[in-house]
């Protein structure tokens, strides 16, 4: 067993052990933070298939923005957590035996048949690449070439989202007090200072 | 030895870990938006592998765009939650029944 075996195993192990994790927690909080582990042992394994760049990317963009989203929903709405969790156990055997039915299936695709059918006994053999080779450049070479269209599909459905999400959460609160800068720079001297003609007084 | 088959084992494990929480926590949408992200991560598991062993970038194309849907669905999704539980203090799937369907 070398020291990439043992690696493997180990982060695949931390992967599967955080989703069951994600599944099976009473707390949404604890779900959440799971699926964070998941995402960080996740990335290790794409830093073994050399994709460096996606690697990081999970982390900053999944870890650093979309989890923090959920902890920030999951803690904003008051949830019954008991209540949610009803028909969890009526639920389990149906959800166990979907499970083992589907990766049943998949493992018996990759595993046992996959090397004949898809040739996947051939692909066994990846290429190392040299430690000045940068991931990042090979993706950036063929995304802003090959794929700047979808790049460019992908950067509007982004715009389209912030903007979805912003006008669905977004509301005005009749009491709340704004400012009209229209009516701020409109204002004359004479709307805002009233010269009190007095006697003069004499302080003793 | 770790080939191919060790890392699309993986992704079915985690897809299957996903679709059994999808069954589990059907009242939860909150945990049912974390399965989908689950099952969208097990996914961009088998691309990458393919892409390594395959020895061809283009799979991590595909992976960086399936990131950015998925961030763009969670934002949307959280955002309806957040809406949704605004206007009816609850987000149990099974009390969600205005339209009879």
């Amino acid at each position: 067993m070398t020291i990439t075996d043992f690696l493997f195993f180990a982060f695949a192990g931390v992967t599967v052990a955080a989703a069951l994790g994600v599944v099976a927690s009473r707390n949404p909080v604890h779900s959440a933070l799971f699926l964070v582990l998941t995402f960080f042992s996740c990335s290790a394994i794409w830093l073994m298939l050399e994709a460096e760049f996606l690697a990081i990317t999970l982390v900053l963009v999944y870890v650093g923005a979309v989890m923090v989203l959920f902890l920030f929903v999951v803690m904003m709405l008051d949830i019954n957590v008991a209540k949610m969790r009803e028909g969890f156990v009526s639920y389990l055997p149906v959800g166990i035996l979907f499970a083992l039915l589907m990766l049943g299936l998949m493992v018996y695709v990759v595993g046992p048949v996959g090397p004949d059918v898809m040739g996947t006994a051939a692909l066994d053999n990846a290429v190392k690449h040299a430690a000045d080779y940068s991931n990042t450049e090979a993706l950036g070479e063929i995304l802003y070439t090959d794929y700047v269209l979808a790049f460019e599909i992908a950067a509007i459905i982004l715009l389209v989202a912030i903007i979805a999400a912003i006008s669905l959460t977004l509301r005005r609160r009749p009491a709340t007090k704004y400012q009209t800068p229209g009516k701020q720079i409109k204002v004359k001297r004479d709307d805002r200072l009233k010269i009190i003609e007095s006697d003069a007084e004499v302080l003793k | 030895m770790i080939g191919l088959t060790s890392y699309l084992t993986l992704g079915a494990i985690l897809f299957a870990i996903s679709v059994a929480g999808i069954f589990l926590n059907r009242k939860n949408i909150v945990v049912l938006l974390m399965c989908i992200e689950l099952m969208l991560l097990a996914a961009n598991i088998n691309f990458i592998a393919f892409s390594h062993y395959l020895n061809d970038s283009a799979g991590q194309v595909f992976v960086f765009f399936i990131l950015t849907v998925a961030a763009a669905e969670a934002a949307i999704g959280l955002a309806i939650l957040v809406t949704l539980f605004r206007s009816r203090r609850t987000i149990d799937v099974e009390e969600l029944d205005a339209l009879k369907g």
